[in-house]
């Protein structure tokens, strides 16, 4: 029972990496430009697919690859702000809408340009760690685990750290008045949406050769995205990290002792249960809603 | 007198079209009127100022309602479309105690949470719900006559002139409705929602009535695509199937009652007569997609209410 459980619980720390890449990025771009992005999970399939494309097909070294996913998404981020979210700067939902009408653009690129069929990447490294005989982790899981914390990290340090983080952040509270001291809201929301996009596209790429590659499977990460962001509190990046953690268990362990598909039930309703007890979320300060 | 002539134009319209057009183009036509009760439903929801992602799934529930008591039961099938409408409010009804605590992006997202469990009960339970592959060999409307017309329910042309009738009927209520002291009390709970509370309006009230209604008529709708398709499964109801009731919805604009409807027929006449004769079928969500953007970006007249209750958000912060 204890290696079960011990097992359980690597799998939902190896879970709540890469979740949190995703809802972190989700949250960022809300909280300094006030969009919900219905694309965030296209993103991570973008990413995905940028490691079909070069490392699956092309054979560039993995690790060159996802840095390349991170990349070329975090552009696709910019793409979407500058077309997308600037000119609707003053009407929220409808930049919702449009993330939407992007969604469908970039599944639709996905099809005519890789097919529906599911992606087959060689793993990365057959490795795997054990510990105690019975609890072992594969190697490739250990990439994304280290990986997500050292970025994670690296995020924390650019927003309390840098003039840069502060300019963010500063836009994030108030951005009328970030703007009367002189941050332009135009670059600190450049600056969110490509690491928001770009973490996405690296949780994307990381997992890549771990999931199943399809053009459809951002929907299941953007409805994981936002049980994680609700539960967090919406403008709460701590709270993105530590909703990330409390689900990947939850979800995990439902997999594990029941099924898959009521494991999904229960997480969303999870959010139901926070969105009708205290809308903004168990880590969220009272003021953002 | 010439609205009369116009409304006898148009049913003369709507008979004679389909004997003009081919089988498959037959079809569509039939989706499109289902889908044209669909989005106007759609409308009647969001004149309350409330954007809602599970209204497909709620029309499922008719579907799956509907299918489940004919061949269950053994219900006489126009019986069972109207159960299955009744099904459909009486789910809303029963959501709407939770979601209606909540408002605007966080509805948004509850309704969307909502319609994603009921999907996933769907697909867990296999009985009765038939699991992943869903529910198959639904009972086709029994044929029957009036006289001059034999209506044979193998033949598109026969139910589309069924669900026409059974459309325009549910669109003339929609359209009571909406001009009834409720339909213009949905305005004010939508423009003038603290004046109306301060006038004794039960905003929630009106809200929750507002999509018991909707979700009943989205139901008739799911019913009605049920017996006609005859197999329905999870997957019919999902996201995909609400992005399109949103592009037709925003492209048609919401502001008016024949704007949704306007949008879905002329996106259905696109995607049929421009894509299908183009070969370019494939490309049909990048198509939407695009459209959808374009629209916003471009000619957001549907979302003009949105972006006044945010303002006034703003403004209150």
């Amino acid at each position: 029972m204890f290696e079960l459980l011990a097992q359980t619980s690597l799998n939902a720390i190896y879970a709540a990496s890469y979740i949190s890449l995703v809802a972190v990025g989700l949250v960022l771009i809300f909280g300094v430009m006030g969009v919900v992005n219905f694309a965030h999970g296209e993103l991570f399939m973008v990413g995905s697919y940028v490691v079909v494309a070069l490392y699956a097909d092309r054979m560039v070294p993995f690790f060159v690859a996802v840095a390349a996913g991170l990349i070329f998404v975090g552009l696709l981020g910019l793409l979407m702000e500058r077309a997308l979210f600037r000119p609707l700067r003053d009407n929220p939902l409808g930049g919702l809408v449009a993330s939407i009408g992007f969604l469908m653009v970039l599944q639709a690129l996905a099809v005519l340009g890789f097919g529906v069929r599911m992606e087959h990447i060689p793993p990365v490294t057959q490795d795997v760690i054990t510990f105690a005989d019975k609890i072992s982790i594969p190697v490739a899981r250990v990439y994304v685990i280290v990986t997500a914390i050292v970025m994670l990290s690296a995020l924390w340090y650019f927003l309390k750290r840098t003039r840069f983080g502060w300019a963010l952040r500063a836009s994030a509270q108030d951005p009328e008045a970030a703007a009367l001291q002189g941050i332009s809201v135009t670059q600190t929301a450049m600056i969110a949406m490509f690491i928001g996009a770009g973490f996405a596209g690296m949780a994307g790429a990381l997992t890549a050769p771990l999931i199943s590659i399809n053009p459809h499977m951002g929907h299941s990460v953007i409805i994981t995205a936002f049980i994680v962001i609700i539960v967090g509190g919406v403008g709460s990046l701590e709270g993105a990290v530590l909703a990330s953690v409390v689900y990947a268990f939850v979800h995990t362990f439902v997999t594990t002792f029941f099924d898959g598909v009521l494991a999904d039930i229960t997480g969303l309703a999870l959010m139901l249960i926070v969105l009708i007890v205290k809308p903004t979320g168990l880590f969220g300060s009272a003021d953002r809603a | 007198m010439r609205n009369l002539f116009l409304w006898v134009a148009l049913a003369i319209a709507v008979i004679i079209l389909p004997n003009l057009v081919s089988f498959s183009q037959q079809e569509v036509l039939v989706f499109m009127t289902i889908n044209i009760l669909v989005v106007a439903s759609y409308r009647l929801l969001t004149l309350t100022g409330e954007w809602s992602l599970g209204h497909v799934v709620i029309m499922g529930v008719g579907a799956y309602a509907s299918a489940l008591v004919t061949k269950e039961l053994g219900l006489w099938v126009p019986l069972g479309i109207l159960v299955g409408g009744l099904a459909s409010a009486l789910i809303a009804l029963a959501l709407s105690v939770p979601l209606f605590r909540m408002k605007g992006f966080y509805f948004l997202i509850g309704s969307f949470a909502a319609g994603e469990i009921i999907r996933l009960l769907w697909k867990r339970f296999r009985d009765p719900f038939g699991g992943a592959k869903g529910i198959k060999g639904i009972d086709p409307m029994p044929d029957f006559s009036i006289g001059i017309y034999q209506f044979d329910f193998f033949e598109p042309v026969s139910y589309f002139y069924f669900s026409a009738v059974v459309v325009a009927f549910c669109l003339w209520i929609l359209w009571r409705i909406e001009k009834s002291p409720v339909g213009l009390t949905f305005h004010a709970v939508h423009w003038q929602d603290k004046l109306a509370q301060a006038s004794g309006v039960n905003l929630r009230r009106y809200r929750t009535m507002a999509f018991v209604i909707a979700s009943g008529f989205a139901g008739i709708a799911g019913a009605l695509l049920a017996h006609y398709i005859g197999t329905i499964n999870p997957n019919s109801f999902d996201v995909e199937v609400m992005v399109f009731v949103l592009t037709w919805a925003i492209v048609g604009g919401t502001g008016t009652f024949y704007g949704p409807i306007l949008g879905c027929v002329v996106l259905t006449i696109l995607n049929e007569i421009v894509l299908r004769e183009l070969g370019l079928e494939q490309t049909r969500p990048l198509i939407y997609g695009l459209i959808l953007i374009l629209s916003i970006l471009f000619m957001p007249n549907g979302l003009e209410s949105i972006v006044q209750r945010v303002t006034r958000r703003k403004d209150a912060k």
